[in-house]
Formats: structure tokens, C-alpha cells, sequence
């Protein structure tokens, strides 16, 4: 890339890329109130993401972080040809690539596609360009100049012990939030969905069979028995339609979303303290290859079929503040809404984690880095896409609560929603839903928020579309809904183990025989406390009559927000202390407007009067609704305590948000403190591992890598 | 021509095992035997384990995102 960009023709190329770009834009923008095609997005963000890349990132690289293509690297000085591995750098972006994309990425986009296309599309690119490909490429650097250490090391040895616990224990809280969302959006897919929750629970015998053989028959031999599971899964689908289909075998895989809750309770607590050969490790294998196999599948369908968006640009909820899917106004909630995909505070632990002890030079990590983020934007952008391409009455159906959908408890729940989406402004016939239902392989589609249905629908529409009219619609569907619960179970027993020993750790600072990873007490008590933590939030969201969606995402998405703004602090004072303060817009920028939008999202949903935004308010005006003696049971609250629950987790999450307020409080004092002590002094005080030159035969130790 | 699709299949081969946390086991064998001669490495079998205790063991911290 970059010799094709140093010459003449470089420049000519950049210049037919900008202006292909400025078109697709200009398109977009120019025919509001027309459909217009889905090529048109992805040629814009194509380009936007290429120019970015070229231009923005190689900026940083030489001026602000100035990057040393001789420096030692923490791959060859610590190689032991295990953890530390100098890896080409291609391979690397793949391993990369595949810890950062998760399901945040599909669902955020899809949630924000209430307020039309258009925001989520512009954020999703400013997002990516200016915050979070930044924050991905910085902390990958900075963690690569000081051994690859982990966030919370960075921060203490860069700005003190104390913010150091602080970002320790927000990042432990984090984990929870996140494992129960996620675990919530597969609840929300599988519930009485005896097709889906077959090929979910078909996966974990599927899994043990392969961890067995991996372990005993052919040890090691990954590739080959993923390509037999890989096979399994396909015949899981195809079964689960027959055991869907089957009055004797269909009730036991027909479950509510409170059994669903409990089974994937105990289920995360047993997979966790499981061997890891056996079920952990093989379903990763799936599931990442699934992953990844899909995400290009669904690239190929949408550049093949062509789709056009269904979805107006802008729909009336992108000006006010009481959209159905989730309340709040724009600003600042799209950009909390849609974290992953824009800028994700979590890739900041992973790019300070497995990746920079592979980087052969830290020249590359650009590329890995901003441009692994590039890429999972543009996974984000498939999904807006997926989610626009489907009628805007048919999207609205599926994401709203029921609550909203059925106000009066109707017996044909289609006609409700039919006729209450149709009220809003997106006409939808009842016959629409059913149809669309049964096409799928499902009873219904009403009210199946948490976005991975939704996408489900989009991407089915999209492969079965592309492969013109191979396999059918019920089975794409199931295909899409495995992929995402495969991947996102994975994420929770790989999350309950992380967090159990995030926990332990934390633990041991109070009794260290805690902190003892061989004891099976301490390992059984951090994991239940670990699996309790995130069940709770898990079971009151599944519960919760308003829909548990609305409540948990804009939790997770505030949080993981302000854990991307802690991290551009970091980056801030690194830069402060290297002495380049004249380059620090570069985080300050991004990591300010990340605060503001945080605070303002977290202010509003602590303490905003209306009861649909603030929970404060929310458990205010049902406790008034209690005290006054006038509550009866309805078709929302079906009992008095379903009442005292809302009240009492409405007022948990307000009391977490604002915890999570006064962190970033605390993380934005410490980080002007260690700012202005770096000004004071004359002198480089970043804390980095002394210059050393590669070996000499760097070169030949990579080759050796790929032969 | 052929060489270069099987040198494009063990790339494929190598960055497919290291999304999941089990780098190049040859590029382990020869860092072994050119910087600690004297220790016998481990064999696949072994060296296979050991990483997939590594990568859930908790001892590299979380190894995905959200």
C-alpha cells in the first residue's frame, strides 16, 4: 500500500477513491424520501474507511506516535514461540479480527435503525475513523512499548494505583453487564422457539463429541474435526425443523424465557467450571469459524443481491424521544446505542491483551490495530443494512415490547401489533407478520426484541436472496440465529471464566487464599459469584413486563462508552508524558466527546423526570401507583409484586449508573492531574521499555514463521 | 503455481488455528531448537494442551470482546 501510494498514480488512485466516495455520499444525502440501494452505503463506507485508513492513520503513526519499524518489539524479545510469537502480519489481523467482532457490532446497529439508516450510518463511520479504530491502534502501541502489558497495568504504571483498582473494578462490572445482555439477546431469540433452541442445545453434545476426539482420538487436530462439526451444525438445523415440526418432541425444546434463564444460569455456571477441553474450548472453534464464515457470507450476499433499503432515512423517532424500540433522543443516545462497530471500550482490552505479543513490528500494529476496527465497522454497516432491507412495519413489530404492541392483552397478538405499528405511521398487515412468521419456521415474530432476530430475517432475505432461492428461508433463518447464539454462549462461558479470575484477583486483595486458581472452593465460590451477578440481571431483564432490552442495552452501551473514554485518557497522558501534548487532540477529541455523551446518556437515565427515560423517575411513578391504592392487576403487570420488581431493579440500575458516573469523574481528575505533571516536567517521563533495535535476523525469525 | 497454492493453504491453515489461540507449531519446534538446544520440545500433542489451557487457563485475561 504504501509504495503504490508514494508515486503519481498513488495520488490519482487516492483521488478517484475520494471522489467515489463524495458521489455515494452525496447520493445518499441527496435522495431523501426515494429507496435507494444498499450499494450506495456500502461504496461510501468503503471508501470513507480506505481514506481513513491511508491518510488518518498513517498520520498518527508518523507524527503522532511516531512508530519505529527498528524498534524491539515484546514478540522477539520475550519469543518463546508460545504466548510471544513474531507473526505475520496478516495472520495476526485474522487472530485479531476474530477476538474483537462479537455480536455487539450486529445487535447495536440494529437497534439503532429506529431512527432510519442515516444516523446510525454516520455514526458508525465518524465513529470508527476519529474514536475508535484510534483507540484500538493507540492502546495496541502503547501496550506494545511497555511488554504487552494489560490495561489496568497500563493504567496503574502511567497514572497511579489507584485509578489502576478503579479501572480494574469498572472493567469487572463491565463483564457482568455485557454477559448479561448477551445472554439476554439469545434468551430473547430462543423463547418458544422449539427450532432454534434445538440447534442451540444441539450444539453442546456436538461440542463434548469433538472435545473428546480432540483430546483422545487425533489430539490436536483442529481444522479437521471444526470441518466435522461444522457438518453437525448443518444437520442440527436440518433436525431441528423436523423436531420443530413433531408434536412429541416440540414441547420439550418450546421454552419460556424464565426456563430459558435458568437453563442458561446453570448452563454458564457448569461450562465454566467444566475441564475446557471439553466443552469450551471445541465450541470456540465452532464458533468462531462460523463467525467468521458468515460475516463474509453476508458480504458477498449483499454486493450479489443488491437489496434496497426499506427503511426511510430518517424515521419521526430520530426527532423525538419516545421511539418503541428503545426512549431517549438522538443525542445523546445513537452513540451509545451503537458502541461496538463505532468505538468499543472493550477492544481496549483486548488490543492490550494476546495481540501485542504476537506484533513482529510495531509498524504493523496500524494495520491491525485501525484496521481491524475498520473492519468490524464494517461488519456493524452489514447489519444496519440487514436491518433496513426489511419493511420498516415488519422491524417495528419485531423490536418493540409487547407491552407497547398489545396494550389491552388481545388473543391474536399479530392483529395487536398489526394494527398498533400500522397507528405509528408503518403500515403493516397482520397477514405480513404471519406470513413472514411462517416463512421463517416460527409461531410468531411479534416482539422478538434484541436484534438478533431481526438481523436473522435480514440476513435470511439476503443469502437465500443470493444463492437465488437455495435452501430455504426457515433454514437461513435458523443458520443466522445459530451463529449469533453460538458465538454469543461462547462469549459467556469464555466471560464467566475471565471474569471469575478478574474476581478472584480482586478477592485476594481481601483473603489471598482466595485468590488461589488450584483451590476448588475459591474457583466455586468466584464462579457462582460470577454467574450470580450477571443471572440477575439476566432474570430481571427476561422478566421485566417493559421489555428487559430497553433497560440492559443503554446500561451496557454507557458503560462500554465510558471504558473506550478511560482508555483515550490513558492514551492522553502516555502522549502528554512522551512530550507530543501538540498531537493529543488526536484522543482528547474522541475521548471528549465519549465523556459528554456518556454523562449526558447517564444523567438523563438516572435522573430524567420522564419515567420512560430515567429510572429513577420510572420507579418513582410506580411506587406513587402503589401507595395510592389504585393499582390492578393489567395485561402489562400481571401482579403487584411484578410492580415492587420494576421499582427495585429500576433503582439498582440507577444506583449503577451512577457509580459508573463517578468513575469517570475520578478517571477524569487523575488523568488532568498526570497531565499537568507531565507538562511541569521538562523531560520524557512516559514509562516505556528502553529503545533496543530488532535482531538482526528479524526478518528471517518472521520467515521462519510462514516459510 | 501450485507451490503457491499450498503456501496460500498453510497461511489459510495457520491464521484459521491462531483465531482460536494455537499459533504455528513448526515456528515452536525451530525457536526451540535454535535458542534452548538442550530441552526437548514438546511434542504436538503436548504443545496443543498446553495452549488451550493457556487460552482459557486465565492466565492471558479475556480473549474476545463483546
Amino acid at each position: 500500500m504504501t509504495a503504490s501510494s508514494s508515486g503519481a498514480t498513488g495520488k490519482i488512485a487516492w483521488f478517484f477513491v475520494a471522489i467515489l466516495g463524495a458521489i455515494a455520499l452525496g447520493y445518499i444525502a441527496l435522495n431523501r424520501g426515494e429507496t435507494i440501494n444498499a450499494m450506495w452505503i456500502l461504496t461510501a463506507a468503503v471508501c470513507v474507511y480506505l481514506i481513513g485508513y491511508r491518510y488518518y492513520s498513517l498520520y498518527i503513526a508518523d507524527k503522532v506516535l511516531k512508530a519505529d519499524g527498528t524498534r524491539m518489539t515484546p514478540a522477539f524479545r520475550h519469543n518463546d514461540g508460545l504466548d510471544y510469537v513474531p507473526t505475520n502480519k496478516v495472520i495476526l489481523f485474522g487472530h485479531h479480527f476474530a477476538a474483537i467482532a462479537g455480536a455487539g457490532p450486529l445487535v447495536g446497529p440494529v437497534l439503532a435503525a429506529q431512527l432510519g439508516y442515516l444516523p446510525g450510518m454516520l455514526w458508525l463511520l465518524a465513529g470508527v475513523v476519529l474514536a475508535g479504530a484510534v483507540q484500538d491502534y493507540i492502546v495496541l502501541f502503547v501496550s506494545t512499548r511497555r511488554d504487552a502489558r494489560s490495561l489496568g497495568e497500563l493504567v496503574k504504571m502511567e497514572m497511579g494505583t489507584v485509578p489502576g483498582i478503579i479501572a480494574l473494578i469498572a472493567c469487572f462490572m463491565i463483564m457482568i453487564i455485557i454477559l448479561a445482555v448477551l445472554a439476554m439477546v439469545v434468551v430473547k431469540a430462543l423463547t418458544h422457539s422449539p427450532w432454534g433452541t434445538f440447534t442451540v442445545a444441539f450444539t453442546i453434545p456436538l461440542a463434548i463429541f469433538m472435545g473428546i476426539y480432540l483430546r483422545f482420538i487425533r489430539p490436536g487436530r483442529i481444522l479437521e474435526i471444526s470441518l466435522v462439526g461444522f457438518v453437525g451444525l448443518i444437520a442440527g438445523i436440518m433436525l431441528g425443523g423436523q423436531v420443530a415440526a413433531s408434536p412429541t418432541w416440540a414441547p420439550y425444546f418450546d421454552l419460556s424465557g424464565v426456563a430459558l434463564t435458568w437453563s442458561l444460569i446453570a448452563y454458564g455456571f457448569i461450562a465454566s467450571v467444566l475441564p475446557v477441553w471439553l466443552l469450551l474450548a471445541p465450541r470456540d472453534y465452532l464458533s468462531t469459524f462460523l463467525k467468521i464464515g458468515a460475516i463474509v457470507g453476508l458480504a458477498i450476499g449483499i454486493v450479489l443481491l443488491m437489496p434496497d433499503m426499506k427503511m426511510p432515512a430518517m424515521t419521526k423517532y430520530a426527532f423525538g424521544d419516545h421511539g418503541p424500540v428503545w426512549t431517549g433522543s438522538l443525542f445523546p443516545f445513537l452513540f451509545i446505542t451503537i458502541a461496538c462497530g463505532a468505538v468499543s471500550g472493550f477492544h481496549a482490552l483486548i488490543s492490550s491483551g494476546t495481540t501485542p505479543k504476537m506484533l513482529a513490528n510495531e509498524k504493523e500494529a496500524r494495520l491491525i490495530g485501525y484496521g481491524g476496527m475498520l473492519m468490524e465497522s464494517f461488519v456493524g454497516m452489514m447489519a444496519l443494512i440487514s436491518a433496513s432491507i426489511i419493511d420498516p412495519g415488519v422491524y417495528f413489530a419485531m423490536n418493540s415490547p409487547l407491552a407497547a404492541l398489545n396494550p389491552s392483552g388481545l388473543a391474536d397478538v399479530a392483529a395487536a401489533a398489526s394494527a398498533t405499528v400500522s397507528n405509528w405511521g408503518f403500515v403493516v398487515t397482520p397477514d405480513v407478520l404471519t406470513n413472514i412468521a411462517a416463512d421463517v419456521g416460527e409461531k410468531s415474530i411479534v416482539s422478538r426484541a434484541g436484534g438478533a432476530p431481526t438481523l436473522a430475517v435480514g440476513m435470511a432475505q439476503i443469502i437465500h436472496g443470493a444463492l437465488g432461492g437455495l435452501g430455504s428461508m426457515s433454514f437461513w433463518y435458523h443458520f443466522a440465529i445459530l451463529f449469533e447464539a453460538l458465538f454469543i454462549l461462547t462469549s459467556v462461558d469464555a466471560g464467566t471464566r475471565a471474569a471469575r479470575f478478574m474476581l478472584q484477583d480482586l478477592l485476594g486483595l481481601i483473603n489471598p487464599t482466595l485468590k488461589r486458581t488450584d483451590s476448588l472452593f475459591a474457583n466455586l465460590l468466584a464462579t457462582a459469584l460470577v454467574v450470580m451477578a450477571w443471572g440477575y440481571f439476566l432474570y430481571v431483564g427476561v422478566v421485566d413486563p417493559l421489555g428487559g432490552i430497553n433497560t440492559l442495552w443503554p446500561l451496557f452501551g454507557i458503560t462500554n462508552q465510558m471504558l473506550a473514554g478511560i482508555a483515550l485518557m490513558l492514551c492522553t497522558v502516555v502522549l502528554f508524558k512522551k512530550k507530543e501534548q501538540m498531537y493529543a487532540w488526536v484522543t482528547i477529541v474522541p475521548s471528549t466527546w465519549l465523556v459528554i455523551c456518556t454523562m449526558s446518556a447517564g444523567w438523563y437515565k438516572a435522573f430524567s423526570s420522564d419515567p420512560a427515560i430515567g429510572f429513577f423517575a420510572k420507579a418513582n411513578q410506580l411506587s406513587s401507583l402503589l401507595a395510592s391504592g389504585n393499582f390492578k392487576p393489567n395485561a402489562v403487570f400481571k401482579s403487584q409484586e411484578a410492580v415492587e420488581r420494576v421499582i427495585f431493579n429500576n433503582q439498582i440500575d440507577g444506583f449503577l449508573i451512577v457509580f459508573f458516573m463517578i468513575v469517570v469523574v475520578v478517571m477524569i481528575f487523575f488523568t488532568v492531574q498526570a497531565c499537568l505533571k507531565a507538562l511541569k516536567s521538562d523531560k520524557d517521563t512516559a514509562v516505556e521499555v528502553p529503545y533496543a533495535p530488532l535482531p538482526a535476523n528479524a526478518e528471517d525469525i518472521l520467515r521462519g514463521a510462514v516459510h | 503455481m501450485f507451490e503457491n497454492l499450498a503456501k496460500a493453504g498453510k497461511y489459510l491453515g495457520q491464521a484459521a488455528r491462531l483465531m482460536v489461540g494455537v499459533p504455528d507449531y513448526d515456528t515452536y519446534v525451530q525457536h526451540m531448537r535454535v535458542t534452548h538446544p538442550e530441552q526437548t520440545p514438546m511434542t504436538y500433542e503436548e504443545f496443543y494442551r498446553e495452549r488451550v489451557e493457556a487460552r482459557y487457563g486465565g492466565k492471558n485475561g479475556t480473549s474476545r470482546c463483546c
